[in-house]
């Protein structure tokens, strides 16, 4: 090739993938070493396959694990789970880890959490490394600057037999948001504007990357908040290129590198970012100094309006097809087409999940809450993220600011997110949430959600309406 | 892994877009162990009503389409989770073939893993495949896996692509993690060449 002398400009993707190719085959798939292999309470029938076929896992060594999914979120120990069959998840995680040797933060491990939340916390997520997990969220690790992406079972069990996977190479996406978040405006919102403008397949087949002066500018768990979503949006994984911000996060966390260590990790981390002239496959702008706070009204992500807009009307719609699928979207969400988003009422407010439940999240949502009552008929709950952020809170003072105003304030796990530990909404029961997917029945069958972020939904909250919270924030 | 090669089959549509893996199988249902059938689970709040009964125009609940091998779904079909169990339900349901204009990536290497065939063509083909078995339930749609093609109702033919290392694990039942180790020397050597900071 002409002019391959010259150093490539390669993207941080390119950068991460190559550093962990074992071996690539002719017809262009590619074996990636893992550096991190996360695992959580659903992850048991991928050691059953594992165990089917008589083997251990390669590198214990490389597995971090811990219960979300099915954990309660009420006061709790493993015997206080009531349903046989979420407890034998819980159980069956403690006994592989206790077989396979690898390390567990066991439900009432210290740093229990969302294993999306405990990664980053405990500094086992870090720039350039290749992380993969049971788990579609996984993305969110990428805020790290690392690659990182979800799998399936099978995937799962062959990660732990051979700490690699097939890969074919994605293709690349740049998403650049310039400009300056306005007020009451969180990473949250910025994601919920993007797939709104992108589609809920927008970046299928490709590895995002997002870049420009909102994103730098945002603090490292707005970046996770982004990364999050990604796979919302499409994208296999999503990715900030590592900076101060990321190096202060990471700084003195229990799994970081120390000392001459840390010299060394900081010295590869900032040779990471994608070089100045690299090309992606697809480009994609969005305005930061134009996204409003963000809600969802229908049943994909990509359904998300600003807070001050109205619901859309199906008969304004030209697609006969379009307008078909938007008539059952308003039956199941029982929404009167062309009202104003802010005069939708609530009956359950959920804060919490691997999107939101990070400890700036609950600052955020108790900013709100402070001095302020639950409306009255509405259930709001809040789920910290990890045992850590619960901590966290309750030495900041947040859990009373919450219990004060009326929220519960709960244990760690990913509860109404997803709901497979049994915290469901009622059929017909509208939440106002701050997770990640309004699918319908997702937070149970017939719950109507509706997403947004913290501070949004603890407007909800005290408002009991989807409400603009920018009314409710000093300086508002 | 039970091969794939080929099928000549009813066809039942799940036209709207972004259907995703929450819809297939509800999150309720991830606990239970992968013998359990979970064809029982395939689109469980959509096929039936609250009260255990089916909801008449589901597509599943159609005469000609509950034993459809072939399924055709939307834009961006089986996104979300990552849930494998999803793969199962149309797997132990029977359908052993999906063609839809785009896939949730992890959905449809979930599918290759499990002996099912995730087939991508164009939006404008599938919406004519769709149009024409809902307007002839009883009509059958071939796929041959060998020539990478599917055949409608109408033997119009359109050629898919897919990976050539999916198509030998579909043809030949593969199991990869055994293919895999036998490329435990090279992972072997690649560990030793980074050491523990290869990131
Ligand atoms: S919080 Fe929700 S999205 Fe995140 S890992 Fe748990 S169930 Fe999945």
């Amino acid at each position: 090739m002409p002019g391959s002398e010259a150093p490539e400009a390669r993207t941080m993707f390119e950068k991460i993938w190559s550093r962990h190719r074992v071996l690539e085959r002719d017809d262009g798939q590619t074996l990636l070493y893992v550096d991190r292999h996360l695992v959580h309470d659903g992850s048991a029938p991928a050691f059953e396959m594992l165990r089917s076929r008589g083997i251990a896992p390669r590198a214990p060594d490389r597995i971090f694990a811990t219960p979300d999914h099915y954990v309660p979120t009420d006061p709790r120990t493993r015997q206080a789970i009531p349903n046989d069959e979420h407890r034998g998840m819980v159980e069956a995680l403690e006994r592989n880890a206790a077989v396979s040797g690898f390390r567990l933060f066991g439900l009432t491990d210290g740093n229990q959490g969302i294993v999306h939340v405990v990664g980053p916390e405990a500094g086992l997520s870090q720039p350039g490394m290749l992380i993969v997990c049971g788990d579609s969220h996984t993305s969110t690790h990428g805020a790290l600057g690392a690659l990182a992406f979800g799998i399936g079972s099978t995937e799962v069990a062959h990660v732990l037999a051979t700490q690699s996977l097939w890969q074919r190479k994605p293709a690349t996406m740049r998403i650049t948001v310039d400009g300056k978040l306005g007020f009451g405006v969180t990473g949250k919102d910025v994601i919920l504007a993007i797939i709104a403008q992108i589609g809920a397949a927008g970046a299928t087949g490709h590895v995002i990357e997002y870049a420009g002066s909102a994103i730098r500018g945002l603090s490292m768990e707005g970046r996770l908040t982004l990364c999050n979503m990604s796979i919302e949006g499409g994208g296999r994984a999503g990715m900030v290129a590592p900076d101060d911000t990321t190096f202060q996060y990471i700084a003195g966390r229990p799994f970081a590198p120390q000392g001459h260590d840390w010299d060394a990790a900081l010295m590869r981390w900032r040779a990471l970012p994608s070089d100045p002239e690299a090309r992606f496959d697809t480009e994609v702008t969005l305005d930061g100094d134009a996204v409003a706070p963000m809600v969802t009204w229908g049943n994909s992500p990509e359904d998300a309006l600003p807070i001050d807009a109205r619901i859309p009307d199906p008969a304004m719609e030209p697609d006969a097809e379009r307008r078909a699928i938007m008539a059952g979207t308003f039956a199941y969400m029982g929404l009167i087409p062309g009202t104003p988003l802010e005069e939708v009422a609530v009956n359950r407010v959920f804060i919490g999940s691997c999107t939101n439940g990070r400890i700036e999240d609950l600052r955020a949502a108790a900013a709100v809450a402070r001095g302020r009552r639950v409306a009255e008929g509405v259930t709001a709950w809040v789920v910290p993220g990890s045992a850590p952020v619960k901590r966290q809170a309750e030495a900041e003072g947040l859990d009373r600011i919450f219990t004060e105003a009326g929220f519960e304030w709960r244990e760690a796990g990913c509860s109404m997110c997803l709901g497979t530990n049994g915290e469901i909404a009622a059929p017909g029961e509208r939440v106002a949430s701050t997770s990640n997917r309004n699918f319908r029945g997702r937070q149970g069958p017939g719950a109507r959600t509706h997403l947004m972020g913290p501070a949004m939904a603890a407007a909800a909250a005290v408002t009991g309406h989807l409400a603009d919270v920018r009314r409710l924030m000093v300086g508002g | 892994m039970e091969p794939f090669v080929a099928l000549r089959s009813a066809a039942v549509p799940f036209a709207r877009p972004n259907i995703d893996t929450d819809q297939i199988l509800p999150a309720r249902y991830l606990s239970r162990p992968r013998d359990d059938n979970h064809g029982a689970y395939l689109f469980r709040d959509l096929r039936l009503a609250t009260d255990g009964s089916e909801v008449p125009d589901f597509p599943l609940n159609q005469p000609h389409w509950r034993d459809a091998r072939i399924a055709l779904g939307g834009r961006n079909f089986a996104c979300g989770s990552s849930r494998e169990n999803a793969v199962w339900a149309f797997y132990d349901h029977g359908v052993r073939a999906v063609i839809a204009p785009s896939f949730g990536d992890i959905f449809a290497n979930n599918a290759v893993k499990n002996g099912m065939l995730a087939v991508t063509l164009p939006a404008a083909d599938v919406a004519t495949l769709i149009a024409q078995v809902q307007a002839d339930p009883a009509a059958e749609i071939a796929v041959d896996l060998p020539s990478q093609t599917v055949t409608g109702p109408d033997g119009a033919t359109y050629r898919f692509e897919i990976d050539p290392f999916a198509k030998k694990c579909l043809l030949e039942g593969l199991d990869e993690i055994a293919f895999t180790l036998n490329h435990a020397e090279e992972i072997a050597a690649f560990e030793r060449r980074l050491g523990r900071d290869n990131y």
